[in-house]
């Protein structure tokens, strides 16, 4: 018998979990573990994304919760019921697939009836439940068209209102949008987002896009080889990365390079290879005298007289402007690196041309020094 | 550059259909040989498999005189002395130059004793010297059979150039003495009888087939690839050897003191050999084997184009694995299905090694007949009308079938 959970699944006071990993590892071939040690509580409606590279586990883990895959190792609890042996089509759950998977011989109004058919849900309450769900979807009149006869878009919110139409306590989604165009996928983007708004339903979404990750989630998990780097809103994600692979995968970002000299008050100096010294906020596991990479984002860093007498001076030449509408994009040499990238506003830039040697600007808070990996 | 938009318009027109016509001949020179060779080997055979189910005209050829006195008889009235004469002279020239045989063969089609009654008369009529007084008391007391009216319609059906007699004793009809269309009688009833039995045969093979075919497709489709292609070498394997060579090991497996009643014995299931070959089981079976691999392919072929997401899908919404199966997947494999029931219920109507090698006389097939009178006993016309009921009632239950399936959704690959 292994331990009983040490903390209770319902914490008291915050939001209650619905969801939880217990020391779950898997491997499907015996010897590579593409799942371990995942610990990993989800809340009572919130809209959380799992966030990695291609083959980091998302699927995995999702597809564990969803019952199609066993644990190796550890359980799976919901709303407090262990149902690591649950067999999938007892756990309620609803689920999105990225190529739809609507059932190509029904119509739209049948693929929605399925769920309740099967739940033997009487048939004036199916009806009235399609009629709803097509509703909420903006597809009413569309039931008697099959998947085919509708557009991409289209399906993928059939799709959506099947998983919802059996109204499920949590709905699963495995790159619903990636078959999508762009401008699709956006606006499919805010429609789920509205939807999971209305609803207030649980919704666990997989992507390997950042950008969506960050626009539609309550709490992004950021995986990398079947561990989770991170667990944390958007915006701590994105300016507060806890780890190197973290502030690397989510948006764009300056690697500089260096050892620690100190900490102190939460703020790291580290000295590169030339002797420079650049001060930015300490990461988690950060140790004096240890190999340290800071991190900045290219929109942080001021260029030319707005860098002022910012705590971090440097200075740099430009060797390429790239002009990108509502901002220009200089390539910079500085700190000893020739990739420096940084983001201008367009108004008052006219002095920012290739060869021009410019001072580069950003406050201690604006920089993230962490431990370096590998 | 030439500026397209100022050329004139019809200079641009020419110039596309000439281009067109190019890329059609080039079009139509590449399936020319298939073209060619389809006409030869298909269209042309067929068209002439229904001319000849309606065409006869070998007492003609022979007998000229009665064949055209015959044709102009109102086939009620007793028979005129021209009638009897014009016959009688025939029959003695035609004995003469011994090309009675034809004649007598094609009578016999049509009268139980139609051989002898032609060449015994044209024997006798051989022997006489000048003109009777009378052909009609001359054929009457040679063979009093020339006084039914019954020899005289047979012999005016076939006076050609046109006849339904074929089509019609294809079908288990012919005409009575009054010329009207009556089934035969039951003792020389055949052919709807062994048509019956050709759909019956073909339809238990298709429905084993699709049976015992389904899981091995599904299997194929579903199993990871190195296996899948074992498994698949395993279902092709019947094709390396000859139709022949495998019909033939059935006989091994299946006679008396064959493989299967050994072990049947050895196991005590029975005290005594079971017969399994040489009647209907023993056809099944071997036609089922050999026809196999016609259905699992299509099959495979769509069950490997459906995505297991939609299982995963039919499960995550709460269905029972098999209700998944049942609603979501089975009507799926509906188009594989359909084309591998369709393809080998096809080819199960035209089979005649297998029957012939496994089956007893009453397990023959409407192929059987076709072969028999082809190359047997040289009875183009029936064999062609055999063949022209087999394609109409297979045609018949193709359309049937494409209503019911609905042949846009059929799949071969
Ligand atoms: N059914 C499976 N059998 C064997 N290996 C698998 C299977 N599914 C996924 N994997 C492997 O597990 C790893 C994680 O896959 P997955 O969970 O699909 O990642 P992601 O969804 O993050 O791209 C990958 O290396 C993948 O090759
Ligand atoms: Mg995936």
């Amino acid at each position: 018998m292994r331990e009983a959970p040490t903390d209770s699944p319902v914490s008291s006071g915050g939001p209650e979990c619905i969801v939880r990993f217990d020391k779950v590892d898997k491997s499907y071939d015996g010897r590579l573990l593409v799942v371990q040690g995942l610990d990993l509580d989800i809340l009572r409606g919130e809209f959380l994304t799992l966030l990695g590279p291609s083959g980091s586990g998302k699927t995995t883990t999702l597809m564990m919760l969803a019952g199609f895959e066993a644990p190796t190792r550890g359980s799976i609890l919901l709303e407090g019921a262990d149902i690591t042996r649950t067999p999938p089509h007892r756990r309620g759950l609803g689920m999105v697939f990225q190529n739809y998977a609507l059932f190509p011989h029904m119509t739209v109004a049948e693929n929605l009836a399925f769920p309740l058919e099967v739940r033997r849900v009487g048939r004036a309450e199916t009806e009235a439940a399609v009629a709803r769900a097509l509703d909420m979807v903006r597809l009413t009149g569309y039931g008697e068209r099959r998947p085919i006869q509708l557009s991409g878009g289209q399906q993928q919110r059939v799709a959506l209102a099947r998983a919802l139409v059996f109204e499920p306590k949590l709905v699963l989604m495995d790159e619903p949008l990636g078959a999508l165009d762009k401008q699709l996928r956006e606006h499919m983007q805010y429609e789920i987002k509205h939807i999971h708004e209305r609803l207030g339903v649980t919704v666990v979404y997989v992507t390997h896009d950042q950008g969506e990750a960050l626009t539609m989630s309550d709490r992004v998990a950021v995986f990398n080889d079947g561990r989770i780097q991170q667990i944390d809103a958007p915006r701590t994600i994105y300016e507060h990365p806890d780890t190197a692979f973290v502030a690397q995968f989510i948006g764009e970002n300056n690697r500089i390079e260096g050892k620690v000299a100190m900490i102190s008050e939460g703020l790291a100096e580290v000295v590169l290879a030339d002797g420079a010294r650049v001060v930015a906020e300490a990461g988690p596991g950060l140790e004096t005298g240890a190999d340290a990479l800071v991190s900045l984002r290219p929109e942080r860093i001021a260029v030319g007289e707005a860098a002022g007498s910012a705590r971090n001076r440097h200075e740099g030449t430009i060797s390429e402007v790239i002009y990108h509408g509502d901002h220009l994009r200089l390539r910079i040499a500085a700190l000893g690196r020739d990739d420096f990238v940084v983001k201008a506003p367009v108004v008052g830039a006219e002095h920012l041309r290739p060869g021009a040697t410019v001072p580069l600007g950003w406050r201690p808070n604006d920089g993230r020094a962490l431990p370096l990996d590998g | 550059m030439a500026d397209l938009t100022t050329l004139p318009d019809g200079d641009l027109a020419r110039d596309l259909k000439r281009a067109e016509r190019r890329r059609r001949l080039t079009a139509m020179m590449l399936v020319a040989p298939l073209f060619l060779f389809l006409l030869v080997s298909f269209v042309l055979p067929i068209g002439d498999m229904l001319r000849r189910s309606v065409i006869d005209t070998e007492v003609a050829e022979v007998w000229p005189n009665a064949a055209a006195a015959a044709a102009a008889w109102d086939r009620k009235s007793e028979p005129g002395e021209a009638l009897f004469a014009a016959l009688g002279r025939d029959i003695r020239t035609s004995a003469g130059e011994r090309t009675i045989a034809t004649p007598a063969r094609r009578l016999n089609y049509a009268l139980d004793n139609g051989r002898s009654l032609v060449l015994g008369t044209g024997r006798a009529l051989k022997q006489l010297e000048g003109e009777p007084a009378s052909w009609r008391a001359t054929l009457l007391a040679e063979n009093p059979a020339w006084g039914e009216r019954m020899t005289w319609i047979a012999l005016a059906d076939a006076a050609g150039p046109l006849t339904d007699f074929y089509l019609l004793t294809a079908t288990d009809l012919m005409r009575d003495a009054n010329d009207d269309i009556v089934s035969r009688p039951p003792e020389r009833s055949l052919y709807l009888q062994v048509l019956g039995r050709t759909f019956l045969v073909s339809f238990t093979v298709t429905v084993l087939c699709v049976l015992l075919g389904f899981p091995v497709a599904y299997l194929v489709s579903n199993a990871p690839e190195r296996v899948a292609n074992l498994l698949l070498i395993l279902v092709l394997l019947p094709f390396w050897t000859s139709l022949l060579v495998r019909s033939a090991a059935w006989i091994v497996l299946l006679q008396d003191q064959g493989i299967v009643n050994d072990i049947l014995q050895a196991l005590h299931v029975t005290s005594e050999p079971i017969r399994l070959i040489f009647n209907r089981t023993g056809v099944v079976v071997a036609m089922t084997h050999v026809l196999l691999p016609f259905v699992i392919m299509p099959m495979i072929a769509t069950m490997k184009s459906i995505p297991p997401t939609y299982l995963r899908a039919a499960i995550s919404l709460g269905a029972h694995p098999a209700v998944a199966f049942v609603r979501v997947y089975l009507p799926q494999t509906v188009p594989g299905v359909a084309a591998g029931a369709l393809l080998v219920f096809i080819m199960a109507l035209g089979y005649y090694v297998t029957p012939a090698l496994v089956g007893g006389a009453d397990d023959q097939m409407l192929a059987y007949f076709i072969a028999f009178f082809t190359t047997s006993s040289a009875n183009w016309g029936l064999a062609a009308a055999l063949g022209v009921i087999l394609l109409s009632a297979t045609m018949l239950l193709y359309v049937v079938y494409a209503r019911i399936v609905g042949m846009g959704r059929v799949k071969l690959g």
